[in-house]
């Protein structure tokens, strides 16, 4: 195991996604495979308790170190909507923009609010 | 006689243009020049995937190769979004004992979030012009891309426009994302990382890693659980939006 330090982890991420998908599809949820492969892989660690140096740390961190990355590809198919990224600027960016900026502080001051609730 | 050697530029650039090996190499290569950009000014405005996104477009659009063309080799980086979104569970199970006891405002926090986000995007989209297909693209753009890509299909968005748009709230929340939960005030780490998995999903998320563990841990939740609350919640709003 030693010298496969990082296949083993990808390999156990791969089987938790696998086993999502076919979980979503033979109950025809309608939640993405990959979320229920998170709850599987979670379920795997809360049970296995692997220590730091494991390959089932080593592997997902490797991929979480580089998340961005993986974003890169469809990123780029900006270059396809150029003309209607123009044309329909001001919705497109106020709709963006305006809703990210309400979401990203509702969330935060709901949990901050009932947070501190909590604590009292 | 037959030459041993010639010059074959087009056969080459046809093959090279339509290569999965370029499209997986330009990627790679943006991206470390996005990650050494970052890493040398220590902006926030340089994230890596915003670098790479501008400097792979910038090739594309230069060199006339079709998106398509490049995905050939682009759609095997992508594919990994698949088990990186499984691998998130490892800062869950991290701070296991910070998740477990917050579950009351976890939940509050993400469905408040969730509800916000797909009306505010599809009311503003409307007033400020925007036709309803529009409005139906711009409406699951907070859940992560494989998620918001599948409900834009579902609902009769354009989903590779949608794609793009949760990937500019993405970038959004990692440049400016920290900076406005400063301004208002929210120092509490768990609201952070929720606020940022909720508004910008992975790549909010990969800034809340980078900032602190904790944060990161409830933003990798958050993103899930946004994934989950939009698509159950987008097909019951679009009724009355």
């Amino acid at each position: 195991m030693s010298d496969l330090p990082v296949l083993k982890g990808v390999l156990v991420l791969l089987g938790c996604q696998l086993l999502g998908e076919v979980i979503v599809r033979l109950l025809g949820l309608e939640v993405p495979g990959p979320v229920v492969g998170m709850v599987v892989f979670l379920v795997v660690l809360r049970v296995s308790r692997p220590r730091p140096s494991s390959s089932l740390v080593r592997g997902p961190a490797l991929l979480l170190n580089h998340l961005q990355l993986l974003f890169v590809p469809a990123g780029v198919g900006v270059i396809v909507y150029l003309d209607e990224l123009r044309a329909d600027a001001l919705p497109l960016a106020a709709g963006l923009w305006v809703s990210w900026l309400l979401g990203l502080v509702v969330t935060g001051a709901v949990v901050a609010s009932l947070a501190r609730i909590g604590r009292k | 006689m037959i030459p041993l050697v010639g010059w074959h530029p087009h056969e080459t650039w046809h093959w090279l243009s339509t290569s999965p090996l370029l499209g997986i190499t330009l990627t790679l290569a943006a991206y470390a020049v996005g990650r050494w950009a970052h890493r040398r000014t220590g902006s926030p405005l340089l994230q890596p995937v915003l670098v790479a996104v501008v400097l792979v477009g910038a090739v594309l659009l230069a060199t006339g190769i079709p998106y398509r063309d490049y995905l050939h080799g682009a759609a095997f980086i992508g594919f990994w979004l698949g088990p990186a979104t499984v691998a998130l569970a490892l800062p869950l199970h991290h701070e296991w004992h910070l998740v477990r006891r917050a579950a009351v405002p976890v939940v509050a926090g993400v469905v408040a979030g969730a509800f916000v986000s797909i009306t505010a995007a599809v009311l503003v989209t409307r007033f400020a012009g925007g036709g309803r297909t529009l409005q139906l693209t711009m409406a699951p753009k907070a859940a992560t891309t494989p998620v918001s890509l599948a409900l834009s299909a579902q609902i009769g968005g354009l989903p590779a426009l949608t794609a793009v748009l949760t990937i500019l709230a993405g970038i959004t929340g990692a440049v400016v994302g920290p900076w406005v939960l400063d301004r208002i005030g929210i120092r509490d780490l768990r609201a952070r990382g929720l606020a940022l998995g909720a508004a910008s999903h992975g790549i909010g998320t990969s800034r809340a890693l980078h900032e602190n563990r904790t944060e990161g841990a409830f933003s990798a939740l958050s993103m899930g659980l946004t994934a989950l609350a939009t698509s159950l919640l987008v097909p019951v709003l679009l009724l009355f939006l």
